[in-house]
């Protein structure tokens, strides 16, 4: 079965969480997640972020539930690294 | 609720924090002024009638915490819900579902049980000598004096507050809120004076 391995996407968050709470959150879903986070741009209300999570088999719809539930929204997925066996 | 939801939830509410606390003053303020200058009230014009007292004055605190409450709510409410679209119209999302939309139902009613129940905490501890004096305890004077004893006391103690929030010395922030308190008492007996 395929895995997905990395995601990077381009994600509108409000001020609060801030980018430790929200990426602590991303990485809490799973042990093995890594994830990182880049402030690109900073509005009055909000701020584009772009966030690379990293993991042996990721959840995509546990992530975007997750970063929904933080009061954030997914503008696009910009990248995708998935294998086609968990094993591999 | 998982832990991950309540961490973020109580984050959220937390900002709320010191909107509670100035309402906690503001509410605690006008409750105990409002007890103090009907203790005032009672005992100078020599009321005996301590049921009446007690009643007079259950009934002005329940007043205060249903006005507290309910003010507090619905004020809250409407910014909470105009934050929120704000929000909402940034992100162009709806965030009825996430963490804010939570808090926001949630904040109001929290911010309004502190506004409701400080002046009635405060009252029903100022007019605790006028009960226990009505059920038998014995006082060395007029309960109606240690109630506005009580009242004083609870006034300094909120002045004490504030200047615990704004790094001020204590003494001198508790004897400033004393004193709006003796200005009131001293408009009172100037009142009974003139009639």
């Amino acid at each position: 079965m395929a895995a997905t391995r990395k995601v990077v996407l381009d994600v509108l968050k409000p001020h609060k969480p801030n980018g430790v709470d929200f990426a602590t959150a991303l990485a809490e879903l799973s042990p093995e997640y890594q994830v990182r986070l880049s402030v690109v741009e900073v509005d009055e209300k909000t701020e584009t972020v772009i966030v690379v999570v990293k993991g042996q088999n990721i959840v995509f719809e546990s992530l975007i539930e997750t970063i929904k539930k933080m009061g954030a929204s997914v503008h696009s997925i910009d990248e995708v690294v998935v294998y086609g066996s968990e094993n591999v | 609720m998982s832990p991950e939801k309540g961490k973020h939830l109580f984050s959220l509410l937390y900002r709320g924090r010191k909107i509670a606390r100035r309402y906690l003053v503001t509410n605690g303020f006008d409750g105990t002024l409002t007890m103090l200058g009907l203790m005032t009230g009672f005992y100078v014009s020599g009321t005996q009638e301590l049921g009446v007292a007690i009643n007079a004055c259950l009934g002005a605190a329940i007043a205060l915490f249903i006005s507290g409450f309910s003010s507090a709510y619905l004020s809250e409410k409407a910014e909470r819900t105009e934050e929120l679209r704000e929000l909402e119209q940034a992100l162009l999302v709806d965030l009825k579902e996430s963490y804010y939309g939570e808090a926001s139902r949630y904040l109001p009613f929290l911010i309004a049980l502190v506004n409701g129940l400080s002046p009635l905490f405060l009252s029903l501890l100022i007019i605790s000598p006028l009960f226990l004096s009505y059920h038998g305890i014995e006082w060395p004077c007029s309960p109606f004096l240690l109630a506005i004893a009580m009242a004083l006391f609870c006034i300094f103690l909120l002045g004490v507050y504030l200047g615990e929030i704004s790094k001020q010395f204590w003494l001198y922030a508790g004897f400033r809120t004393v004193l709006i308190a003796m200005i009131l008492v001293a408009i009172i007996l100037l009142f009974d004076f003139c009639n």
